[in-house]
C-alpha cells in the first residue's frame, strides 16, 4: 500500500530547505570554503609561515595567486591555514555550547525544581559581558594549558571552552521553551503513564522533538563562535603570533590598509562569507523543520 | 576646534598683511609672533605641565615651551648652555678641580614670563622641591649626591657634591631638570605638589611660550612670552599641542592632510611611512641616540616547575647557559634584513648596546652586521647540540633547543619575531612565539606573570636607551646586585641575570674614573663583554622619527633633549 505511507519526514526537510534559495547558496558556499581550507593544504603546498623576504609585498602572480604579505609569506596559503583553524574553533566551540545549552535547556524545562535556579544562572551567563571574561580566561589559563597540551593544541582548547562557555545562554532558552511546550503532550503523559523513566523519556521522546531548535542554534552559534575568535586574534589574543588564523590576518593587515587593501579584504571577506553563509544555512534549517512550513 | 580653518584664516590674513608690508619685508621678519600659529601632534596627549610630577616624556616635552633648564643638549649630544651664561668646566674653572663643586652664572637680566627676574633663589628653590620629603618628584635622580647649594649672589649657584662627581652636569640640565619659579611654587611642598593644580597646569617659566589654556589629556595651547630674552622670536604666536589619536593617524594628519605642521614618534611601517611622505605635504625627519632594540637571552630557567623560584639564578638556564647556543642565536640574525624591513631610514645596524656617543662605541663588535648560519651551525656541532633524533631540532643530553621568545605587541616586534624564528629554525633551534600587549608587559606589575622584569620565557625583545650622554648609570644596570627577583617585587634593570664579578668591578672603576679617556674606555669594555658574551644580541639603533609640514622652517630633531627644544626658531617659510 504504498500510497498511503507518508513521505518520510526527511524528504520533506529536505524538500522544504532546497525551496529556500538562501539557505541553499549558503550551504554551497559553505561547503565549498569548508572542502577549500580541509583540502586547501594538498592542493597549494606552500608552507603559510615560510618568509620569502625577496617576494615581500608582492603583487597577484602565478607563483602567489593571492601575492604575499610584508614579509613574503603566501597570502594563499595563510587564508587557507587560517581558515582551517577559524572554522575549527567555530565548529568545536558550537559543539561545546550546543551539549552544555541542551543539558541546561532540557533539565530546565522538565524538571520544575530546576527551572528557575537554571534559569536564573542562565540570565546570570547573558550578562557577563563575553569579550573581557574571554580576555581574563586567557590570561589566566594560558599557561597550565600550554604546558600540558602544548602551545598550539593548549590554546585551542582554551579559545574553544572560553567561547563555548559564554555562548550556551541562547540554547539553553530556546530548548527550554520547546521541552516545556513538549511536557504537556498527550504521547509525553502517555510515556509517564506507563511509567517511563525520566531519562529515557527524555532521550526517546524530547530530544528527537527539539532537534530542529537545537539544529538551528547550531548554525547561528557557529557562526558567533568564528566571530569571537577573530575578535580574540584581532585583539592579538589567542594564538601565537606567527600562527595565521582569519582574524590575525584581518589585524595584521590593518596597517597595511592603504597601500595592500586586498590583505584585509580577503581575510574580511571570507569571515563575512562563512559567517553569511552559516546563518543563511541556519535560516533555510529552521524554516525546514518548521511544520506551519507545509500548509502553504 | 577646527585648525584647518583657523590656519586659512590666519593664513589668509597673514598673505594679505604680507601684500601691504610688502616693502618692510627684512623689518617684518624680526617682529615676535609674525608667523601666526604652528599646530603639534603628540598622539600620546601632556596630561600635566610639572615634569617634576610626571617624567613621562609627552609631559616633559610640551613643559619644555615653558620651562628651561641651565644647560641642554644640542643635536649633537653637546652641552650648550641655555640659561646659564656657559657651561661649567675645570678649565673654565666653573668645575673645581676635585669635581665636588660646580658653580653656574645666569645670564644677566633674566626675567620670568611674567615679568619677574630670574634669580640664584628659584634655582635652589628647584632642588628644594624635588628633594622635599612626601613629594614624590619623579626626578629625584637628577639632583643625587647634592649636599648643598649656595647663592653667593642673585646670578651665581654653587652646587656642592658630597663626594666627587666624574659627570657634575646632571642637576638643571636637559628636559628632565628644568628651573621653577619659587614664588609660583612656594607653597607647594611635600605632600602639596600635587595638589596645586593652577601651578602644575600653567608653570611659569623663561621659555619662548607662555600657556594660555590646557585641558589635560587633551589639548594645549601657548602664546608667545612677551618677556622672552631673545628679540625677534619666537616667530609664532601661538602653539597648540593637540594629543590623542595613533602614530599612524598623527602621520597622515601631517603628511597626507596637512591638518597639523609637526607630529612626534612615529614608529610605523617604514614603507608606509615612505608612501605617505610621497604626498609632498610634509617630511621625515629622524635622528639617532642611544635606542637599541635587543634580543635578551634568559641565564636562568624559566621552567614553569620551580614555581616562584623560576627565572631567578639559583636555576641556570638549560642550554643558554651554553655559551656557544647564545652565539649561535646571534650569528644566525640578518640584522640588515631587519633595519630595512622594520625602521628603514629611521634604524641603523648596532653590535653594541652603547651606540652613541661616538667615544663610547666599541669598534671590536662590527662583525655581527653579517648573518653566517654555516658557522653558527659549525659552532653548535662543534659544542655537542646534534639532532639525535631526528625531529630537526638539535638537541643534547635529552634537552631540546626549544624556546619561548615573547616581545610586545607591535606590527614591526611581531615581523621581527617571525624572521628570527625562522633563521633560527634553519640552525636547528625551535622557537615558540608570545605577543603580550605592551601596557601589560612593560608595566611592572609584579602580580601578573607576563612582564618583562619577570621574564618568564628564553628570549624576549625590547629596546631601551639611557638619558643624556653619559652611560655609567645605564652600564651599572647589569650589575648582579640589580636583577629582578621576587624578594625586590621584581624590580631591577638587569633583565638578563647577567652575573659576572669582574663586569661588577668594572662598574665600581667607572664609578671613580674621572678622566673621560678612561670612563669611554671603561664604558667600551663592559659593553664588549655584554655583547661578546651574547646574553644580549643588539639589532638596530632606532632613531626618533617625526615628521614635519614642508613649510614649517627650523625643526632640528634633537635625540638628546626635548623635541621642541628649539621651538623659539621654528617659523613659517613663505614660499619662493
Amino acid at each position: 500500500m504504498t500510497l498511503l505511507s507518508p513521505p518520510r519526514p526527511g524528504h520533506t526537510v529536505w524538500r522544504r530547505f532546497r525551496r529556500h534559495r538562501g539557505a541553499v547558496a549558503g550551504a554551497a558556499v559553505l561547503g565549498f570554503l569548508v572542502l577549500a581550507v580541509l583540502l586547501g593544504p594538498w592542493l597549494w603546498s606552500l608552507d603559510p609561515t615560510y618568509i620569502d623576504v625577496r617576494a615581500r609585498s608582492a603583487g597577484p602572480s602565478p607563483a602567489h595567486p593571492l601575492g604575499t604579505d610584508q614579509l613574503g609569506r603566501d597570502m594563499l596559503a595563510r587564508l587557507l591555514a587560517g581558515g582551517r583553524v577559524s572554522i575549527a574553533v567555530g565548529l568545536a566551540a558550537m559543539a561545546v555550547s550546543l551539549g552544555l545549552g541542551t543539558l541546561i535547556g532540557v533539565l530546565a524545562g522538565f524538571f520544575r525544581r530546576l527551572d528557575s535556579l537554571l534559569m536564573r544562572l542562565t540570565d546570570l551567563f547573558l550578562a557577563l559581558p563575553v569579550i573581557p571574561l574571554v580576555l581574563v580566561a586567557v590570561m589566566l589559563f594560558r599557561e597550565p594549558l600550554n604546558h600540558s597540551f602544548g602551545p598550539q593544541a593548549g590554546i585551542f582548547v582554551l579559545v574553544v571552552l572560553a567561547i563555548g562557555l559564554t555562548s550556551w545562554m541562547p540554547t539553553a532558552r530556546v530548548v527550554r521553551g520547546a521541552v516545556l511546550e513538549l511536557k504537556e503532550r498527550e504521547f509525553i503523559l502517555a510515556a509517564r503513564g506507563i511509567g517511563t523513566p525520566d531519562a529515557a523519556i527524555i532521550t526517546r521522546h524530547v530530544l528527537p522533538n527539539v532537534a530542529s531548535p537545537i539544529l538551528v542554534s547550531a548554525a547561528l552559534g557557529t557562526a558567533n563562535a568564528i566571530l569571537t575568535e577573530s575578535a580574540l586574534s584581532f585583539l592579538g589574543l589567542g594564538f601565537p603570533p606567527d600562527f595565521p588564523t582569519w582574524g590575525r590576518l584581518l589585524s595584521d593587515a590593518t596597517v597595511y590598509l592603504q597601500d595592500y587593501p586586498g590583505r584585509a579584504l580577503w581575510p574580511g571577506g571570507l569571515i563575512c562569507l562563512t559567517v553569511l553563509g552559516v546563518n543563511y544555512l541556519g535560516d533555510g534549517l529552521r524554516d525546514a523543520f518548521d511544520i506551519r512550513g507545509d500548509a502553504r | 576646534m577646527n585648525f584647518r580653518r583657523i590656519r586659512r584664516l590666519a593664513m589668509a590674513f597673514l598673505t594679505l598683511a604680507g601684500t601691504l608690508a610688502a616693502p618692510l619685508a627684512t623689518a617684518d621678519e624680526a617682529q615676535r609672533g609674525r608667523d601666526g600659529q604652528v599646530s603639534i601632534l603628540y598622539w600620546q596627549a601632556p596630561s600635566i605641565l610639572n615634569p617634576y610630577l610626571s617624567g613621562g616624556t609627552k609631559d616633559l616635552e610640551a613643559a619644555s615651551l615653558v620651562l628651561e633648564p641651565l644647560a641642554r643638549f644640542d643635536e649633537t649630544g653637546t652641552l650648550v648652555p641655555w640659561l646659564a651664561e656657559s657651561v661649567p668646566s675645570v678649565e673654565n674653572g666653573g668645575v673645581s678641580g676635585a669635581r665636588d663643586t660646580i658653580t653656574w652664572v645666569l645670564r644677566e637680566g633674566l626675567e620670568w614670563s611674567d615679568g619677574t627676574p630670574v634669580t640664584s633663589a628659584d634655582v635652589v628653590f628647584t632642588w628644594t622641591y624635588c628633594i622635599a620629603e612626601g613629594g614624590g618628584c619623579a626626578l629625584r635622580e637628577k639632583f643625587d649626591g647634592i649636599a648643598a647649594i649656595d647663592t653667593p649672589d642673585a646670578r651665581t649657584i654653587v652646587i656642592r657634591f658630597d663626594a666627587p662627581r666624574p659627570n657634575p652636569h646632571v642637576a638643571f640640565v636637559g628636559a628632565q631638570s628644568p628651573i621653577l619659579q619659587e614664588a609660583q611654587f612656594k607653597d607647594c611642598l611635600g605632600p602639596r605638589a600635587p595638589t596645586c593644580t593652577g601651578a602644575n597646569f600653567n608653570p611659569i617659566g623663561t621659555g619662548p611660550f607662555v600657556v594660555t589654556d590646557f585641558r589635560p589629556n587633551d589639548v594645549v595651547q601657548f602664546a608667545a612670552n612677551p618677556h622672552y630674552r631673545e628679540p625677534g622670536k619666537p616667530a609664532f604666536s601661538e602653539v597648540v599641542i593637540k594629543g590623542g589619536g595613533d602614530a599612524t593617524a598623527a602621520a597622515r594628519a601631517v603628511l597626507e592632510t596637512g591638518e597639523f605642521d609637526y607630529a612626534w614618534n612615529l614608529q610605523i611601517d617604514p614603507h608606509v611611512l615612505a608612501n605617505m611622505a610621497a604626498a609632498g605635504r610634509g617630511q621625515v625627519v629622524s635622528a639617532f641616540g642611544t635606542l637599541v632594540e635587543r634580543v635578551v637571552l634568559n641565564q636562568t630557567n624559566p621552567d614553569a616547575a620551580h614555581g616562584a623560584r623560576r627565572s631567578t639564578l639559583g636555576h641556570p638556564h638549560p642550554f643558554l647557559s651554553d655559551p656557544a647556543v647564545r652565539q649561535a642565536l646571534s650569528l644566525a640574525i640578518d640584522r640588515a634584513l631587519l633595519v630595512e624591513i622594520g625602521y628603514g631610514p629611521a634604524g641603523r645596524i648596532t653590535c653594541n648596546l652603547i651606540p652613541a656617543p661616538d667615544i663610547y662605541v666599541s669598534q671590536a663588535n662590527d662583525g655581527c652586521a653579517m648573518q653566517d648560519l654555516d658557522r653558527a651551525r659549525a659552532l653548535l656541532d662543534g659544542a655537542g647540540w646534534t639532532d639525535s633524533d631526528g625531529d630537526g631540532v638539535r638537541d643534547q643530553d635529552g634537552v631540546p633547543l626549544s624556546l619561548v621568545f615573547q616581545t610586545s605587541t607591535n606590527a614591526v616586534r611581531q615581523d621581527f619575531q617571525a624572521l628570527i624564528k625562522q633563521w633560527w629554525s634553519q640552525i636547528g633551534v625551535a622557537t615558540e612565539l608570545r605577543n603580550i600587549d605592551a601596557s601589560v608587559f612593560f608595566g611592572g606589575d609584579p602580580g601578573s606573570p607576563d612582564t618583562f622584569q619577570k621574564f618568564y620565557a628564553d628570549a624576549q625583545m625590547f629596546a631601551g636607551a639611557f638619558d643624556g650622554t653619559d652611560p655609567e648609570s645605564y652600564l651599572s644596570s647589569w650589575r648582579c646586585d640589580r636583577i629582578p627577583t621576587p624578594e625586590n617585587q621584581w624590580q631591577g634593570s638587569n633583565i638578563a641575570r647577567y652575573c659576572q664579578p669582574a663586569y661588577d668591578a668594572l662598574v665600581e672603576d667607572m664609578r671613580e674614573a674621572g678622566d673621560i679617556e678612561r670612563r669611554a674606555e671603561l664604558a667600551r669594555a663592559m659593553n664588549d663583554m655584554l655583547v661578546q658574551d651574547h646574553v644580549i644580541l643588539p639589532l638596530v639603533n632606532r632613531g626618533r622619527v617625526s615628521a614635519h609640514a614642508n613649510d614649517l622652517g627650523g625643526v632640528v630633531l634633537n635625540p638628546w633633549d626635548s623635541e621642541l627644544w628649539n621651538i623659539a626658531d621654528w617659523h613659517r617659510k613663505t614660499a619662493e
